[in-house]
């Protein structure tokens, strides 16, 4: 870091006095500005690990260098308010004091004061008009509080700057673990400092270091330059020791320098032109059939696309950069509600685009400050629930299909839905009727409506209606997405989806009907070839839509030309009625949302690494793609959006849900159909057999899950048939006995199909004998006689079909089903 | 004396039109284009525009003219709109003229379908009439009415 005096020292010829200090002052602000984010997030992590030396004591030398750059400058009330932290802050160095919060409380008090002077001096050139006397005052007082015995330290005298060990090999790296090595011990110990690693070396002498931190202290020399000074050290030695500490740790070696964006924006057009020119000049060689030229235009084909490579990456920086003071905002506005939170961040390497990187800093504040204030409860209300104290917030980044996925996750209490729909009404949103027929999804979606809040109060944090909406608005400006998922009780994701627009990432190339398109790497999970001539069932169809059995899974098929309806190629012809007509039939087998379908496609090139660029506004809305790119021929070619493909051709809305989600999907599954069902009369149902004439049918909607057991599996609790299913004991009804007063052909079969039937947590199942079919069509109910458990009959497939209450029969069957469990166990145990 | 504008005219199923130069970025040959699957019928397809990914809009399509005869190769006026470069596929390219206001005049009633909605305005040449097009318009005719494929 360059001091602005070296600065100052270097500039002094010629320039202005002023303009250099301007200068000089310009510097200051943004090296203070970096090094008071490294302070918010070292004090955060100091106060959880309040014993650790190494945090301690480069908080010191930050605030230190703070102060010492401000008395330089002449701002003394910045610098008397720097002194008092770094005074403080000596005290626990020297293990005088053990952290408090409080303490944390007033150094971080101190850092904001020290930024709003430093904003105060970007306005005005002066240091402003608060003194901040109380917070001097209030650090002095700090100090004075008693010695505390900080959790598990020991509070043994720390060893002075003026004991150096007896022998060097007890300042080992190894020794580390010794109680409470003082700062500048450090120093003497640490062989990634150049004074411990020249005493490794045994180059210097133990009391020469001592005597040259000595003076470090004093003037603001490199150690390496004052033992030279003093003759303790071989300057070859020292620069050696440099050397090797700069490619021990390049980071701290590698000098970093400033560069406006635009420039680079510039500098990445510029190269997109390059490439292109590149490719011309590679075509053109190769007709050419002249070595020379083509040798040159190979070594200009390496630069390119390393110089491309390059500069694409000087645009991308982790998702860490932003997430670095979430640490601070959390811990503060923990304290302010009276909450317990741990944040977890997960995936900070992530790298987006830098302009992507400044759109969502906002949004994703937002979000993190919400999950605090609404999403995670208070210690006692935790407690009540049955949860940790504390609550999880966890932040994951990661890369999928070509987009930024970034979650931020509470395990609070949730949406509550019926304030939402309250609060919507309230604020004349929607009107009351239609916020009843509103699904829980589309009832979610209203807090993304502008001037929406459910917050009782009007806090700081939040509450005030300028929230979901503008995140919202914010992420789609940059093409992202914003998407909730909640579950009472356990939680608030939030899923923000944004895409790369710059990233390079790596493709599978495939055609279908004769274009092609490019595959992100990330969705992939295998390819198979299915020659016509192999053996085996090869593509099979379940109801129309072609599955293939990839090691005994059935894998739903989507056959790309279909869903992009392309002109199907020769020889493929309607797969849906004559599947695996060609020669061979190549399936890419993909992930998307956690679910695994296969995707036909015509031919598989190759894999690539592919710049994703984005569609125009006028391809933005078609959901089968994430983007486009350039191919090495100047083409385009289209990015698939696996996900979108995959709902577009609806293989995900069926069994294997994710598990944490599964009962939304349900109960939306069944909304949707109480919806259809109210608008045309149109009903999914299962068909089943019961007896030897009669034919029932379920609404699919409230089948939980078709299972086969075994007879022997039916055991009796009380006179009650029951089973074990999934870890639980549930209850039987055979439905021809309860229906058809027949007894069951007893062991008729040794198999028994049964239909499970969940509601509010509890299931029973029904034992059929033949589950039938599953038929989607309008039923016109027809009143055959009141029958317990039984709505009325229908004609399903030219056979008269009874349509079962589900609900009315299980309660027949079990009295007191669906009560709260204890009345029920109680009946079957 | 009346203002004047330059414009960059080119020819659609014998119908003359013209934009405002400004607004022309660029006039090129014919390029390869990628099909896009599931587009609105008016997007042709996408051509790189040096490493810029560009729209191609048919102007005949959009302005519900007849379908260009097969094995006649459309050109490129790239237009800059405020959604980015957008390309529109022309028949041929006329000159660039330069036209008084005084000759200007609002689209007559009659004129039909999409063809209102897109014509700005008439400029009564000598021989002929400029109609001139409004690009954002059909540029983003290509966003709200997407065509079943």
């Amino acid at each position: 870091m360059r001091s602005p005096a070296d600065s100052l020292a270097w500039r002094l010829q010629g320039t202005s006095r002023t303009e250099l200090m301007d200068e000089i002052v310009k510097d200051f602000l943004i090296e203070s500005k970096e090094n008071l984010d490294r302070l918010d997030q070292e004090l955060v992590k100091l106060e959880i690990e309040p014993s650790s030396h190494e945090l301690l004591a480069s908080v010191f030398r930050t605030i230190h260098t703070i102060k010492g750059s401000c008395g330089f400058l002449g701002f003394s009330k910045l610098e008397k308010l720097a002194h008092a932290g770094e005074s403080l802050l000596s005290k626990l160095r020297d293990g005088h004091l053990a952290l408090t919060e409080e303490i944390t409380g007033g150094l971080l008090a101190m850092v904001d004061a020290v930024r709003g002077m430093l904003q105060a001096i970007e306005a005005s050139g002066a240091d402003g008009d608060q003194d901040y006397a109380e917070l001097v005052a209030r650090m002095a007082r700090l100090q004075e509080a008693p010695i505390q015995k900080a959790k598990g330290q020991d509070a043994t005298p720390v060893p002075q700057l003026s004991l150096p060990p007896e022998t060097p090999a007890s300042a080992s790296p190894e020794a580390g673990a010794e109680p409470a090595p003082s700062l500048a011990l450090d120093d003497f110990a640490d062989p990634t400092k150049i004074g411990g690693l020249l005493l490794q070396r045994g180059q210097i002498r133990p009391e020469d270091l001592a005597a040259a931190l000595e003076k470090q202290e004093l003037g603001r020399k490199k150690i390496g330059e004052i033992l030279i000074a003093q003759g303790a050290a071989h300057p070859d030695d020292v620069a050696a020791a440099q050397r090797v500490l700069e490619a021990r740790n390049p980071q701290s070696a590698v000098e970093t320098i400033r560069v406006g964006v635009n420039l680079l924006d510039r500098l990445m057009n510029l190269v997109g032109e390059l490439v292109l020119a590149r490719n011309q000049l590679l075509q053109f060689s190769h007709s050419l059939q002249d070595a020379g030229f083509q040798a040159v235009s190979q070594r200009m084909n390496l630069i390119a696309t390393e110089l491309q490579s390059e500069v694409m990456k000087t645009r991308m920086q982790p998702i860490g950069n932003i997430w670095n003071r979430f640490p601070r905002t959390v811990r503060d506005l923990a304290v302010s509600c009276g909450k317990e939170v741990r944040l977890e961040l997960e995936g900070q390497d992530t790298e987006l685009d830098r302009t992507i990187i400044e759109a969502i800093k906002d949004p994703l504040t937002h979000l993190v400050r919400n999950s605090l204030d609404h999403g995670i409860e208070t210690p006692a209300v935790r407690r009540q629930a049955g949860k940790e104290a504390s609550g999880v917030l966890k932040l994951r980044a990661f890369h999928e299909g070509g987009q930024v996925n970034i979650e931020i996750r509470d395990d609070g209490a949730g949406l509550n839905l019926g304030r939402i729909r309250q609060k919507a009404i309230e604020r004349g949103l929607v009107a009351a009727p239609q916020a009843a027929q509103m699904s829980d999804r589309d009832a979610m979606q209203l807090i993304f409506a502008p001037g929406f809040s459910t917050a009782e109060k009007i806090t700081n944090v939040s509450g005030r209606g300028v929230g979901m909406d503008v995140v919202k608005t914010n992420v789609e400006k940059i093409g992202g997405t914003v998407d909730m998922q909640s579950i009472a009780g356990q939680g608030t994701t939030v899923r923000v989806k944004i895409p790369l627009t710059l990233a390079i990432i790596p493709a599978l190339m495939v055609t279908s009907g004769g274009e092609r398109f490019a595959i992100p790497q990330v969705s992939l999970l295998e390819l198979v070839r299915l020659d016509a001539s192999q053996p085996g069932p090869g593509i099979e169809m379940v109801h129309g839509a072609p599955v293939y059995r990839l090691r005994g899974r059935l894998l739903p098929l989507v056959y790309l030309n279909q869903e992009l309806k392309l002109t199907p190629a020769a020889g493929i012809g309607d797969a849906k009625t004559a599947p695996a007509a060609s020669t061979a039939t190549n399936i890419v087998v993909l992930q998307a949302d956690g679910r695994q379908f296969g995707l036909v496609v015509d031919e598989i090139t190759d894999t690539e690494e592919i710049v994703v660029k984005p569609l125009g506004k006028q391809l933005k809305g078609i959901s089968a793609y994430s983007g486009a790119t350039i191919m090495g021929d100047g083409r385009v070619a289209l990015i698939l959006d696996i996900l979108g493909l995959a709902q577009r051709a609806r293989v995900l809305s069926g069994a294997g849900d994710s598990a944490l989600f599964e009962n939304e999907k349900r109960k939306k599954k069944a909304e949707l159909a109480a919806a259809q069902e109210s608008l045309a009369g149109r009903q999914t149902v299962l068909v089943v057999q019961c007896g030897d004439q009669c034919r029932m049918a379920i609404p699919l909607s409230l089948v939980a899950r078709l299972e086969e057991f075994p007879s022997a599996a039916i055991e009796t609790a009380g006179t009650q048939e029951v089973m074990q299913y999934r870890g639980r004991i549930i209850p039987l009804i055979r439905l021809s006995r309860m229906l058809t007063g027949a007894q069951a052909p007893a062991a008729a079969s040794d198999r028994v199909q049964v239909v499970v039937y969940s509601e509010a947590g509890r299931s029973v199942g029904l034992v059929v004998d033949r589950i039938l079919d599953i038929v989607d069509q309008t039923l016109a109910l027809e009143n055959t006689g009141q029958r317990p458990g039984v709505l009325g009959s229908t004609v399903i497939q030219k056979r008269v079909t009874d349509l079962l209450d589900v609900a009315s029969l299980v309660r027949v069957a079990i009295p007191g089903f669906a009560e709260p469990p204890a009345a029920v166990s109680s009946g079957v145990s | 004396m009346a203002s004047s504008q330059q414009f960059c005219t080119f020819f659609l199923s014998g119908h003359f039109f013209g934009t405002p130069v400004p607004q022309v970025q660029e006039v090129i040959q014919y390029q390869e284009m990628t099909r896009v699957p599931l587009a609105p019928e008016m997007v042709s397809g996408m051509i790189n525009l040096r490493g810029q990914i560009v729209p191609a809009i048919d102007l005949r399509k959009r302005l519900g003219l007849p379908p260009r005869p097969a094995g006649e190769q459309p050109m490129n006026v790239v237009v800059r709109t405020s959604e980015g470069a957008v390309s529109l596929l022309v028949d041929e390219i006329g000159d660039v003229i330069e036209v008084g206001e005084e000759m200007l005049e609002s689209p007559p009633e009659t004129l039909a379908g999409c063809a209102r909605e897109l014509v700005e305005g008439v400029y009564k040449l000598p021989g002929r009439l400029l109609l001139v097009l409004d690009t954002e318009r059909a540029v983003d005719g290509a966003k709200t009415v997407p065509t079943a494929t």
